[in-house]
């Protein structure tokens, strides 16, 4: 395995190239852009077979790949932000017709106002479009999760798409060491996409056809079965990655840091994790509860990790307005069955890219100890 | 840990100079990390870029608030930029000026090198972030041989040797 240290976008290129996707399209929106960038260069100099189909939109990129998804190849496409937004109504028929496509989410906050930088209100967005949601807490994570997402997405009983949320700029424009896996392994690990059906002229069948009042629950109940079986492979695949490639994330679902003893946790997913982890490492009874598969959402997982402690302080970098944060929604919901409940607050943080430093970790633990039960806390807010 | 701030000019060169130093870093031995100030990257508007090297692992994600070293490619900036916010006790604030350390009046351990004379001469251009580095070799950040490797893979050709020329003129000239 080779060590590069090179920007982010450009390893996770480079891994996207190794899972031999058979078509790739997408449209340029920062900072997504890169990761495209060197996908079409990667081409165009054939050191991959694949074909790189320009569009005018984000939402023809997805038309384009689900297409040629349908037609029995491997695809990806990558987009941030509004683009992801302009993908929507398509990020439905996806899911609806169980293609396995995977895309990578440069997550950016959502305009107006206009905004470049980092937060998770796109991809948050996109929550119950029956997709995977994977957050990366850093480049080699979010290169490991590539070929993962593929394998659990592809899975026979599974067939669901995927989205790998990876922190805009902070992981896509940053120089850091990363070892790549390769070709070899990749392969072994991930075989070629063979689904069962394929639109093919030989064979017609039609994707994603009428459903009336009396079949179309069916067709949802499914795809909540298939999410279920997404967890299994979730857990099991990561497993296999970490005896085959050597690197492995908690249980897959969700990684803990210091909960040993932790009378504090914090919930968090993504890159700001890198830093509660420098933060927890100077604090006492502090630990840290990292989401990294967000759909389908591990509430077992997170009840036995968070069962013992006495508060928790739950991160959301995007906002349901009118409400609260949504991960802080759902963690406290799966907390609900337990008959001692900690105390549970909620903090808004980084919105728009918003910088998160060390300081900025204590001061939360010292508010979220004062915090009263379900207090949502707008955090470093300057009113 | 050394955390390393480059201020400088958008145009100047200071992001792919924070870049260069990490990969050099870490062809020492070293874990690294380098990453720009997002998004306001306007040809001549202040521009930052950060670079952190570490034995172990690097997780923060934060920008860099208290550099070990500060990197000033552009002297005029000092006037409208707090380069030196933050910056630790005993920490090196490196210019790019003809002028002596003891003309700035800064915080910190200042050290000169008149890096646009120097990229003159070596490059015909006025692109100091290669000379810098030669200067930040000088001062132990990194080693000189890790940065001429990378910036001969950086820069090809005739190009990549008159940067190496720069960066080796600089690491002479720097008086420890």
């Amino acid at each position: 395995m080779k060590y590069i240290v090179q920007e982010g976008s450009h390893s996770i290129a480079e891994v996207i190239a190794l899972c031999r996707p058979g078509l790739i399209s997408a449209f340029p929106i920062t900072p997504q852009t890169h990761i495209v960038e060197k996908l079409a260069e990667l081409v165009s100099n054939g050191k991959i077979d694949a074909e790189f189909v320009n569009v005018e939109s984000e939402h023809s990129a997805i038309s384009v790949i689900t297409g040629a998804e349908a037609c029995g190849m491997r695809t990806f496409s990558a987009t941030s932000s509004q683009g992801l937004a302009l993908m929507h109504e398509v990020l439905h028929a996806v899911s609806g017709m169980r293609l396995p496509l995977v895309m990578v989410i440069a997550n950016r906050a959502l305009s107006a106002p206009l905004n470049i930088w980092n937060d998770h209100s796109d991809s948050m967005a996109q929550r119950d479009t029956s997709w995977l949601q994977f957050y990366a807490e850093s480049v080699q994570e979010a290169v490991d999760l590539i070929a993962q997402a593929y394998r659990v997405a592809e899975s026979r009983d599974v067939m669901l798409p995927g989205m790998i949320c990876v922190d805009g700029y902070v992981l896509t424009h940053i120089y850091e060491p990363v070892l790549i896996p390769e070709q070899e392994k990749i392969d072994a690990f991930l075989p070629p996409y063979r689904p069962e059906y394929i639109l093919d002229p030989e064979r017609p069948m039609t994707f994603g056809a009428y459903a009336t009042p009396n079949d179309y629950m069916e067709f949802k109940w499914e795809q909540q079965k298939a999410m279920g079986n997404a967890k299994r492979h979730i857990v099991q695949i990561n497993t296999e990655y970490r005896e085959l490639i050597g690197r492995g994330y908690g249980n897959g679902l969700i990684e803990l840091y210091h909960m040993e003893n932790a009378r504090i946790a914090i919930v968090a997913m993504g890159s700001i994790c890198g830093t509660l982890k420098e933060a927890i490492d100077r604090m006492e009874d502090v630990g840290l509860v990292r989401i990294r598969a967000y759909r389908p959402f591990p509430a077992e997982e997170l009840r036995d990790a968070l069962r013992d402690t006495e508060t928790i302080a739950v991160i959301d970098r995007a906002f349901s307005y009118g409400y609260e944060g949504p991960v802080f929604s759902e963690v406290r919901s799966a907390l609900y069955t337990l008959k001692e409940r900690p105390l549970m607050c909620n903090f808004i943080v980084g919105l728009g890219g918003r910088d998160t430093r060390v300081g900025d970790i204590f001061e939360l633990v010292k508010k979220a100890k004062e915090s009263s039960e379900g207090e949502v806390t707008w955090f470093n807010l300057k009113v | 840990m050394l955390e390393i701030r480059f201020h400088g000019r958008g145009g100047q060169g200071s992001v792919t100079a924070a870049e260069i130093l990490a990969i050099g870093a870490f062809r020492d031995g070293k874990y690294s990390q380098a990453f720009p100030s997002f998004g306001v990257e306007r040809r001549g508007a202040p521009v930052q870029a950060f670079c952190r090297i570490d034995e172990k692992l690097i997780r923060l994600r934060c920008q860099i608030y208290e550099p070990d070293v500060v990197v000033v490619q552009d002297a005029t900036l000092i006037s409208d930029v707090d380069v030196t916010a933050g910056l630790k006790r005993d920490g090196i604030v490196l210019i790019n000026s003809a002028k002596t350390p003891e003309e700035f009046h800064l915080d910190g351990l200042v050290k000169t090198v008149d890096a646009t004379r120097l990229a003159l001469e070596s490059l015909g251009r006025p692109i100091v972030n290669t000379v810098m580095l030669g200067a930040l070799a000088k001062l132990g950040i990194v080693s000189l041989d890790s940065i001429v490797e990378v910036v001969g893979m950086r820069f090809k050709g005739e190009l990549g040797e008159k940067n190496i020329a720069a960066v080796k003129k600089a690491f002479e000239e720097l008086p420890i």
